[in-house]
């Protein structure tokens, strides 16, 4: 069993409006310092032990699915786990 | 003339364009669901607005996947006339079938009105019954239409005259104000903006007639004899 986890973050180039009115938010809190705020996702997947290239896989189904490559990156952390 | 009116779960203006061809525009037209994988009786394919599969992930990200954009591939590599509008466009976008992606809209508000759109290019199947720079009436209804791509595509956009609308002033925070693009071929058209929903003076505005008859007009022009 893997356990994979799949962080989705918009590219460096690309403004991220939602990240900007939190970053505001923060400032009227009093969090003067905070200067930037990227809002991204986060996914976990279950992988078993039937999937071979489970690296291989896990960027597939991100190139094809979980990410946009226009708009976002991807990376990812793979972890081995017992069997539940 | 017939069109497919594509429908996934949670489409949600299917019937708008339904009604927009059958009864506005006069031509056959069958909903067809999302998981049909042959759509070669259909002259012309319509991907409407919604929210398909509740917009997970990200707009049209799921739909994009479905049986029957295979087939809607296939008729976009034959040249048949493929428009996609609101989600449609998304859809469009997620399945590479044209460039860029869609952001939030920069004040991140669902923006809901009537806006005055511009036409850039009145020489495509789908604009060719509108002047050059016509201003036409045209309803939005997204979260999501801040149109996107990096500039080496944009520049191929404006150089190829694939931004077929743009909005009169900015709505959305979309790059170059695009409202709508086609493909290089020029079969393809993704917009924001919702012509079926501007099809009679009844709905506010009857200026998205004449999408739907110029994609008529264009293919009677090469379909029948003595049009």
């Amino acid at each position: 069993m893997y356990k994979v986890k799949v962080y989705v973050t918009l590219r460096e180039s690309v403004l991220d409006p939602q990240g900007k009115a939190v970053q505001q938010s923060l400032s009227n809190l009093g969090y003067q310092g905070v200067e930037e705020v990227r809002i991204g996702k986060y996914m976990e997947l279950q992988f078993d032990d039937s999937v071979r290239d489970v690296e291989g896989t896990v960027k597939e189904v991100c190139e094809k699915l979980l990410s946009n490559p226009v708009i976002e990156d991807y990376r990812y952390e793979i972890e081995e786990s017992a069997k539940q | 003339m017939k069109f497919a009116v594509i429908v996934f779960p949670g489409s949600n203006c299917d019937v708008d364009m339904y009604h927009a061809v059958k009864d506005e525009l006069g031509e056959q037209v069958d909903l067809v669901w999302h998981d049909a994988d042959n759509l070669d009786e259909y002259d012309g394919i319509l991907l409407p607005g919604g929210f398909s599969y509740g917009d997970y992930l990200r707009s049209g990200a799921i739909a994009h996947m479905s049986n029957v954009m295979a087939a809607v591939k296939r008729a976009a590599e034959a040249g048949k006339p493929i428009l996609g509008v609101c989600n449609g466009f998304q859809i469009l976008l997620e399945s590479g079938l044209l460039p860029g992606a869609m952001l939030r809209n920069k004040n991140l508000k669902f923006i809901c009105r009537t806006v005055e759109l511009s036409v850039e290019n009145n020489e495509t199947m789908f604009t060719s019954l509108y002047d050059k720079g016509e201003k036409i009436s045209v309803p939005v209804a997204h979260g999501e239409g801040n149109y996107y791509c990096d500039e080496a595509t944009l520049a191929k956009l404006k150089e190829n005259n694939q931004i077929a609308f743009t909005y009169a002033s900015d709505v959305n925070g979309s790059l170059s104000d695009i409202a709508g693009i086609t493909n290089e071929k020029g079969n393809v058209l993704g917009m924001m903006p919702h012509p079926e929903r501007a099809v009679d003076e009844l709905l506010g505005s009857a200026d998205g007639l004449k999408l739907f008859q110029s994609i008529v007009k264009h293919w009677r022009n090469s379909h029948v004899v003595n049009a």
